[in-house]
């Protein structure tokens, strides 16, 4: 079950434990949300007291404690499925094919499937509580003549309430899954302010509320709508394969003056607002466990204990969420705790060598000098308009990987594909951001048996590619079905891209290619990972300023000149891609919806702390920035800064 | 303890404060001397006659307008818009031609309901009753801000640059260096309560409207005189409306925005333009906002007689409820261990000292005293004066700590009404941090005849001293250089702000100077 990349010690130890106590917490939170459940469902104003009575009845039985049994079991598949499908960078489509290849993709539509039966698990257990009209699927049918046998026992007929409650509960589970793609619910983003879990789960949970409320609303009114067209189609299919008899006394509830039933309509919104209040909880519980600071030591006397150590953590690519906390660790501390800032200046103890520093400020430095690349690759194809040049010697194989699957396994992305493990969920891209668009039941990737398709689908797929909606080539036409594969932007100025050194958070910026793609999602996917390059700027400024009255050795001294360049050539990268239509425009703000759009903004917020990160050096440095060696043009950008004028 | 007897009297009418030198404040009545201080380039005059007010807000120019008929929906949907939930009640429950008499009652009832929760509201916490404009004159940090033409000031952190907001809306920006003065304008920017610059930014400037918050992006280099509106970033959050008090991180990272009528006080990431909103049970609003210069602390005041200091690691806070009202105004010491406050309708000056907890704990709840301690008295005094007698003394406005941690002003706001005039008036106290904490006297600033001290700031980093920018009732704007040797506090802070490098203090025979002050106390 547990791929390669859950082997690693941190995965291990620590994510699963966060969620294995956000999962406790939700099931623990279940008896009272039910409650209320209850008393919401079975409310009348008239009667406020016999309500309490039969609610108190009601949670005291035995098909109650069964269905919470049940309840539980979904919050526990909701919890798994949170943790599996969990990511620090969003997959962020760049055009509405490839969204649409998002939600056709196998791994999402088991996603949605497995959604669909707990929303029907849920509808049923809804069903049970509120009781009435809505208990069971049958009735004898009594008053119907048509279906009297004089011979046989009474009939049994189809309970329409039942039907229409149970199909709500996948319809709205379907649309869950649905809405969790479109606005990139997976995506598990990190506060600026940390609070503990406690304070910031009561902080959100009026939010919570308030959007399974509108959510609930929104999804049973499409549900209705819906259900009045197609409602026929799984009555009758019920009907024939329970073979149960539709009463043609009762009421069709497929129709409008079915559908006007206002206690219908309240109890639908009602099931529809605890079925997603359930989940948001469990899905809020997990975000806020799993982003949690976690402090890693600087450095450790013990040999075994070294590759938990912060800097060699910091370079590790394999979880991103260890190397994200590993930078928010890193973060932190420069701010805040001298001793640990002590440990990072240290020298090591046989030879003197400033270990520790050299290892977090070269990692700090190549993610911004990656970061710097990519913005100047985009830049510089934007500028040619598309034509890419070729940066690298990749371009040969231009469209080579269009004519035939199997060439895929020599190109360089797939080859880090094959390292992938077989696993039931091929989270694992080595290397790669976690898609949700790898395959859902990864086939032996290695065995001869395995078709180019497939190997396609496991590989991180562009979902920026404009490719998506100019299907050119005959063999992509051929390829009818597999609409998310996305050979088609396998070919030309990939490589450009691909070529760039991207060994440290390959996000998914290799899409990012093209004519005409000047458009707002791409330069959000550039910037996807940016949380990790803004903490790796915070940290570096911090440290650096803290260096001045710190620093007993002058560790910090000597890459002053490098890090200061770094950083100024990224600004001026950055500069340079604000200057590009739709990057500065700002992004709707979208509220009451669970999905996180911190994403959408983080190219300002890179953008702010990088400018303060310069202040921040030259404010501390002053004119003694004037003694380091760096080129005249540098020197000229920093000028404006000691002069601030930036 | 310190009170205003130690003081030297004040200066006889007609005399202005111009500086402090060899520790005594030299005054001047000569228009000569105040031609010198108003001939610096940073010494400014609004007269309010320049200004171009409002002449009616927007709401009132209905009358102008001939009354037509409308169907009910449409007036429904207007009042709706205009007025929400109580206007479209108000709108039914008023036309009874045209609505069902039974949804006219039942409108009628629920707006009765809704006026009576509020009422009861508004007497638990009477500020919520006052409109949005006399809330800010309330809780400002102004004194008398309705009638102030200068509304707001701030310097830059880091340049001799600042921000004047008048009392026409608009903001000016006026930089010694440049010849360009930029006016900023924009729809929202109305009753401007605070303005503060982002500090390590060169551009961004925080404006506290009474309906949302503002970020301008004015760039320095510009030459335009008029930025457009699209350099503002508009913050608002639904509730969180007038804004009173804003406050910048020292770090720059994070803005705090604080109004009386939202229980919860919101931090920005102004460039995400995402809030957290950290709510507490208690207060109903918070008026009034500190970052301490360190970056650990910040100060929330509520309109009632509670205050909150929120540590800034994990936002946890103390609570620290007041005796008799709520806290008008406070100020931190520059190394943030040291808080001073004042509370409505007491005269003296509080003190409360937090010991640093090591930065490294991870449980980094703020330990702080268990009371305040009184450190200075404000109490009437009279003063024996050649003009006769002069009582000076009473209710604090605010008070402003200048970054070096050497002088405290503490604007004071007098009674015009009283039989004995009271002028407002700024005291200024020596302070010393070690080896203990002492507030010595240094004198009052006195403007020139009938202009009213109304706002204050110290410059940020001025090289020679402290120098205090007052903003008086004329529409003038001046500035007091307070020169002396600092004690050599230390200034390079690590975990907060940096301020500027400046030249340590100097030979440490002259840092004696400040002492000779111990004699008269």
């Amino acid at each position: 079950m547990f791929s390669a990349e859950q082997s690693c010690w941190f995965v291990r130890k620590v994510i699963c434990w966060r969620a294995a106590a956000s999962i406790a917490w939700a099931v623990l939170l279940l008896p009272p949300i039910t409650a209320v459940f209850v008393i919401l469902s079975k409310f009348s104003l008239l009667h406020p007291i016999q309500t309490i009575s039969e609610c108190l009845s009601l949670l005291t039985s035995a098909s109650a404690v069964f269905s919470l049994i049940l309840l539980c079991g979904v919050i526990l598949m909701v919890g798994f499925l949170n943790l599996e499908y969990y990511t620090v960078i969003p997959t962020i489509a760049c055009s509405k094919i490839a969204l649409l290849g998002q939600l056709l993709h196998p791994r999402q539509l088991v996603n949605s499937l497995v959604h669909c039966i707990m929303g029907i698990i849920v509808a049923w257990c809804c069903a049970i509580t509120i009781g009435g009209r809505y208990e069971t699927l049958g009735y004898p049918c009594s008053n119907c003549p048509f279906v009297f046998n004089s011979d046989s026992s009474p009939q049994m007929c189809l309970n329409e309430y039942h039907l229409i409650l149970l199909l709500a509960g996948a319809f709205v589970g379907f649309s869950y899954s649905l809405l969790g793609v479109i606005h990139n619910m997976n995506y598990v983003s990190f506060h600026t302010v940390q609070q503990y879990k406690y304070l910031r789960f009561k902080g959100s949970l009026p939010l919570v509320v308030k959007c399974s409320a509108t959510q609930a609303l929104k999804s049973v009114r499409n549900y209705v709508v819906v259900y009045l067209f197609l409602g026929y189609i799984p009555k009758a299919w019920i009907c024939k394969t329970l073979n149960l008899h539709l009463n043609s006394s009762a009421h069709p509830l497929d129709s409008i003056a079915g559908l006007l039933d206002f206690s219908l309509l309240y109890h639908l919104w009602i099931s529809a607002s605890f079925l997603l209040f359930t989940w948001h909880i469990t899905l809020l519980l997990f975000r806020i466990f799993v982003t949690e600071v976690y402090s890693f030591p600087v450095q450790s006397s013990f040999t075994e204990d070294v590759h938990q150590c912060l800097p060699k953590v910091l370079t590790d690519n394999q979880p991103m969420i260890l190397k994200f906390l590993a930078l928010q660790d890193l973060a932190l501390l420069s701010q805040h705790s001298p001793s640990r800032r002590c440990e990072v200046f240290s020298l090591s103890q046989p030879g003197g060598h400033p270990h520790n520093w050299n290892a977090i400020s070269k990692e700090c430095m190549s993610l911004l000098a990656d970061l710097t690349q990519r913005l100047v690759a985009y830049h510089d194809t934007v500028a040619t308009n598309g034509r890419a040049k070729s940066l690298s010697t990749g371009s040969e194989r231009k469209t080579s990987s269009e004519t035939s699957g199997t060439d895929d396994l020599m190109s360089p992305r797939p080859t880090f594909l094959m390292k992938t493990p077989a696993s039931v969920f091929a989270r694992s891209i080595v290397g790669g951001p976690q898609s949700p668009l790898t395959a859902p039941f990864t086939p032996d990737l290695d065995s001869p048996f395995a078709s180019p398709a497939l190997r396609r689908l496991t590989a991180p797929v562009e979902q920026c590619s404009p490719w998506f909606g100019t299907v050119q080539s005959p063999h992509v036409m051929r390829r009818g079905p597999k609409l998310w594969s996305t050979s088609t932007g396998e070919s030309r100025i990939m490589e450009a891209i691909r070529s760039l050194r991207s060994d440290t958070l390959r996000s998914n910026f290799n899409q990012i290619e093209l004519p005409n793609i000047i458009s707002k999602a791409s330069s959000q996917a550039l910037f996807a990972d940016s949380q990790a390059h803004i903490w790796a700027l915070e940290g570096l400024s911090y440290l650096v300023q803290a260096s001045f009255s710190e620093d007993q050795f002058g560790v910090v001294q000597t890459t002053l000149p490098s890090i200061l360049s770094c950083m100024l050539v990224l600004q001026e990268a950055v500069d340079r891609h604000f200057k590009l239509p739709h990057a500065s425009s700002k992004p709707v703000r979208s509220t009451g919806s669970m999905g996180d759009s911190t994403y959408k903004t983080l190219r300002f917020a890179l953008r702010a702390t990088l400018k303060t990160a310069i202040y921040r050096i030259t404010t501390m440095f002053g004119n003694h920035l004037n003694a380091i060696q760096m080129s005249a043009e540098h020197r000229k950008r920093l000028q404006q800064f000691l002069e601030y004028k930036e | 303890m310190c009170s205003l007897a130690l003081f030297p009297p004040p200066l006889p009418s007609g005399q202005t404060t111009l500086c402090e030198s060899n520790n005594e404040l030299l005054s001047g009545a000569t228009t000569e001397d105040r031609l010198k201080q108003e001939s610096s380039p940073l010494s400014l005059y609004f007269p309010r006659e320049s200004l171009k007010l409002h002449s009616r807000t927007e709401s009132s120019s209905k009358a102008a307008f001939l009354d037509h008929s409308e169907t009910l929906w449409m007036r429904s949907a207007a009042a709706w818009r205009d007025g929400g939930l109580t206007g479209l009640l108000n709108e039914i429950t008023n036309s009874h031609t045209d609505v069902p008499k039974c949804l006219s009652v039942s409108s009628g009832c629920i707006l009765a309901l809704l006026r009576k929760i509020s009422s009861f509201h508004g007497s638990l916490f009477p500020h919520l009753t006052l409109s949005s404009e006399d809330m800010i004159a309330e809780f400002s940090q102004v004194l008398n801000w309705s009638d102030c033409v200068v509304r707001a000031f701030a310097w830059h952190p880091h340049t001799d640059k600042f921000a004047v907001a008048l009392l026409d809306d608009s903001i000016k920006i006026y930089n010694p260096k440049s010849v360009t003065t930029p006016t900023l304008k924009h729809r929202l920017q109305r009753s401007v309560a605070a303005v503060q610059w982002k500090p390590l930014c060169a551009s961004a400037l925080a404006v506290a409207c009474q309906n949302c918050l503002l970020v301008w992006h004015v760039d320095p280099c510009s030459l335009s005189t008029r930025p457009s509106s699209g350099c503002a970033q508009v913050l608002s959050h639904p509730g969180h409306s007038p804004v009173t008090s804003i406050a910048w991180s020292p770090s720059g990272s994070l803005l705090v925005s604080a109004s009386p009528m939202d229980t919860a006080m919101m931090v920005w990431d102004v460039a995400s333009e995402s809030c957290v909103p950290l709510q507490r049970v208690g207060g109903g609003g918070v008026s009034f906002l500190s970052w301490s210069p360190d970056g650990s602390h910040v100060l929330a005041s509520t309109p009632s007689a509670l205050f909150r200091v929120w540590e800034t690691r994990m936002w946890t806070c103390e609570r620290w409820p007041c005796v008799k009202g709520r806290c008008q105004s406070g100020c931190w010491s520059p190394d943030g261990s040291r808080l001073l406050f004042t509370v409505l309708g007491e005269m003296v000056i509080y003190a409360l000292t937090f010991t640093d907890t090591p930065a490294g704990v991870p449980t980094s709840t703020s330990k702080g005293p268990q009371a305040a301690a009184v450190v200075a008295d404000l109490s009437e005094t009279t003063f024996n004066t050649p003009n006769g007698d002069v009582i000076i003394g009473g209710e604090i406005q605010s008070l402003a700590w200048d970054p070096t941690g050497e002088r405290l002003a503490v604007l004071l706001k007098g009674d015009p009404q009283a039989a004995d005039r009271r002028p407002a008036i700024i005291a200024v106290f020596k302070t010393r941090t070690n080896p203990i904490f002492e507030l010595l006297p240094c004198g009052f600033i006195q403007g020139e005849l009938g202009a009213e001290p109304r706002l204050m700031q110290f410059h940020p980093n001025f090289q020679h001293g402290a120098l205090l920018t007052v903003c008086w009732s004329s529409g003038r704007i001046t500035h007091v250089p307070f020169y002396f040797m600092g004690a050599g506090v230390p200034h390079f802070g690590l975990s907060g702000s940096p301020s500027v490098p400046r030249p340590q203090a100097g030979p440490a025979d002259f840092s004696n100077h400040s002492l000779f002050t111990e004699l008269i106390s």
